[in-house]
């Protein structure tokens, strides 16, 4: 085994995989990785499998150094400066952590997370198939709270023939994000639900793991803020009593007091998860069938993640091979059309006019 | 608002909810675990696990295995199915250090009630509660069955942190908290009692439909029993119903 140890760290990095069920009937949320799509790429990239615990990096920066052998580590997620022992590194591809190497990542530009993937994984004792942090809940392994600086990680040490690898950028929309009203969406006046629909409204800096507070104008409840508690999912959007929504996410509440006025689709929950604070979203409501079609096309874009990722040098091994890996990566991009798909220090991820995930 | 019982509710893609009432009564809490018992005995495929709640039984599922209108169609009919039978609930007997600063409120509960502290221990350790349901927090137990005299509303100004094992009022009901979180419910002790511990085997102790009863411990036992529940004895003494 080497190690990752961690050097420097900002709030809201903690290792996550696709989270945890079984146990919402005893208020134990899933907890899970904010944006499962990065997740799945960061691990396909690795030759991880695409819900297996990576390294969930939060807004600010992070910096890990590799010891006791090399690691082979792949970047995706929020957009970021990323240098390994003085050399740039990619979004959407994977790097080697030298022995005593450290990767340092700046501030996300855009998006939110990252996910610093890593082959063979992180060892840990999974409690109810999860490693993943619950910090309120105590859970989480091998540390059960967001990393620290020290803190180091037991991960699988580089193989023999390791091959460089990158991953074709997904097409990902800027459309608003899409809602199925309900379930308490009677709780609301018909206005407020137009409302709802209409406004552009403002993440709150107020935010985390546990929801996404938005600002924008009061919308008024029916009948009374307070509903019997009844169950929660990912992306329900809770509207509080002071008239403002609060979507729910990964270490949300497993029940809740407040009427939910329209749930997120599971498709564009990563998309919601990557908004900045202070950054506008929008709202659009589609059928159930409509969101039953994008929920199996979005189980289906994950499973297939692994065959967008292609190879760019095989065998890599030391710090000697990278000039042949940048190389290789230089010429790829030198190719028509390269500049248009690949991902190099701006956008992990392109707009398509289709408004979704495409392969 | 008149709805007909019991109604089938979206909760996004991969969620639905059975909604049988829109109140706190015991019968609407039967026929939910009813529903959540019979799920758990007779598997329809793509379902990936049941929330019980007071009044619906939340049901988290995968739409690549089965859709919403079918499985809904086979929940309604379940839901509409009279008498399905339901779990015998298990009795806990749970120790509470009540008052002091283990209960910074009950002088306050006491006040409000115009009954002396010892009389709220009285009334709150002499009931039968029902677990309607564990949820928000891991562990967190909705007791029913408070008697109406100790009812006290939720505070005005919710506190950042109360302790674990806080046992609590808000509004007609009382529950156990199992972690430190923030609340609006009023503090009438503690217990050491771990309801989730995740280093013991089971990591939760109480289930929905289970029945509760407190009893009075002295503060000087605490240390002891704290002790104990940490290194994974159950504490709460299961008891024949």
């Amino acid at each position: 085994m080497s190690l990752i140890v961690v050097d420097m760290v900002g709030p809201a990095t903690s290792v996550q995989d696709a989270g945890r069920s079984g146990a919402q009937r005893y208020g134990l949320t899933t907890s899970g990785a904010m944006d499962r799509v990065s997740l799945a790429i960061a691990n396909a990239l690795v030759g991880q499998p695409c819900g297996a615990a990576a390294i969930e990096i939060g807004p600010l920066g992070a910096a890990f150094t590799a010891r006791k052998g090399s690691v082979h580590v792949s970047l995706a997620g929020a957009d970021r400066v990323a240098n390994l022992g003085g050399r740039a590194a990619w979004i959407n591809e994977t790097a080697v952590m030298a022995q005593g190497e450290t990767l340092v990542l700046s501030p996300a530009r855009s998006g939110v997370f990252s996910y610093l993937g890593i082959e063979g994984g992180i060892a840990g004792e999974p409690v109810y198939g999860s490693l993943s942090v619950s910090a309120r809940a105590g859970l989480g392994s091998p540390y059960p709270r967001p990393l620290r600086p020290g803190d180091e990680l037991e991960v699988g040490t580089i193989k023999e023939a390791a091959s460089a690898r990158r991953f074709k950028p997904l097409l990902m929309s800027r459309e608003p994000i899409r809602v199925v009203l309900g379930p308490q969406d009677d709780h609301m006046t018909p206005e407020a639900v137009a409302l709802f629909l209409e406004t552009e409204w403002r993440v709150s800096p107020k935010s985390d793991r546990m929801g996404y507070r938005l600002e924008g104008p009061k919308l008024a409840h029916a009948d009374g803020y307070n509903i019997v508690s009844d169950g929660t999912v990912p992306g329900s959007i809770q509207i509080t009593g002071n008239g403002q929504p609060l979507a729910l996410l990964a270490e949300r509440g497993t029940t809740g007091g407040y009427p939910k006025i329209a749930t997120i689709i599971t498709a564009d929950l990563p998309r919601f998860a990557q908004t900045q604070a202070g950054g506008r979203v929008r709202f659009v409501s589609i059928s159930m069938e409509e969101a039953q079609r994008e929920a199996r096309g979005f189980a289906a874009m994950l499973a297939h993640v692994r065959e967008r990722v292609e190879t760019l040098v095989r065998g890599i091994r030391s710090r000697e091979s990278r000039a042949d890996l940048a190389a290789a990566a230089m010429s790829r991009r030198d190719q028509p059309g390269w500049q248009d798909r690949i991902a190099v220090d701006d956008q992990s991820r392109e707009v398509t006019d289709a408004g979704r995930f495409e392969l | 608002m008149s709805r007909s019982y019991p109604r089938l509710l979206p909760s996004g893609d991969s969620a639905l909810v059975v909604e049988f009432g829109d109140h706190i009564d015991a019968d609407l809490n039967r026929r939910v675990l009813a529903l959540d018992a019979t799920l758990a005995q007779d598997q329809i495929s793509g379902i990936i696990e049941t929330v019980p709640t007071y009044r619906s039984l939340l049901v988290h599922y995968d739409p690549t295995v089965i859709g919403f209108a079918e499985l809904g169609a086979k929940l309604m009919t379940l839901a509409a199915r009279p008498g399905l039978p339901s779990r015998k609930g298990r009795r806990w007997r749970v120790p509470v250090v009540y008052g002091g600063e283990f209960g910074i409120d009950l002088e306050a509960v006491a006040a409000r009630a115009k009954l002396t502290p010892q009389e709220v221990i009285a009334l709150h350790s002499g009931g039968d509660y029902r677990v309607y349901m564990l949820g928000f927090l891991p562990g967190y137990t909705y007791l029913g069955g408070l008697d109406q005299r100790l009812a006290t509303p939720r505070r005005q100004d919710p506190r950042l942190e109360t302790p674990s094992g806080t046992i609590a009022i808000g509004g007609v009901q009382t529950g156990i908290q199992c972690i430190a979180a923030p609340s609006g419910w009023n503090l009438l002790g503690r217990t050491p009692v771990r309801t989730y511990h995740p280093h013991r085997d089971p990591i939760f102790l109480i289930e929905p439909g289970d029945y509760v009863t407190f009893f009075p411990v002295q503060e000087r036992d605490w240390e002891a029993l704290d002790r104990a529940a940490e290194t994974g004895d159950p504490v709460a003494r299961m008891v024949d119903t």
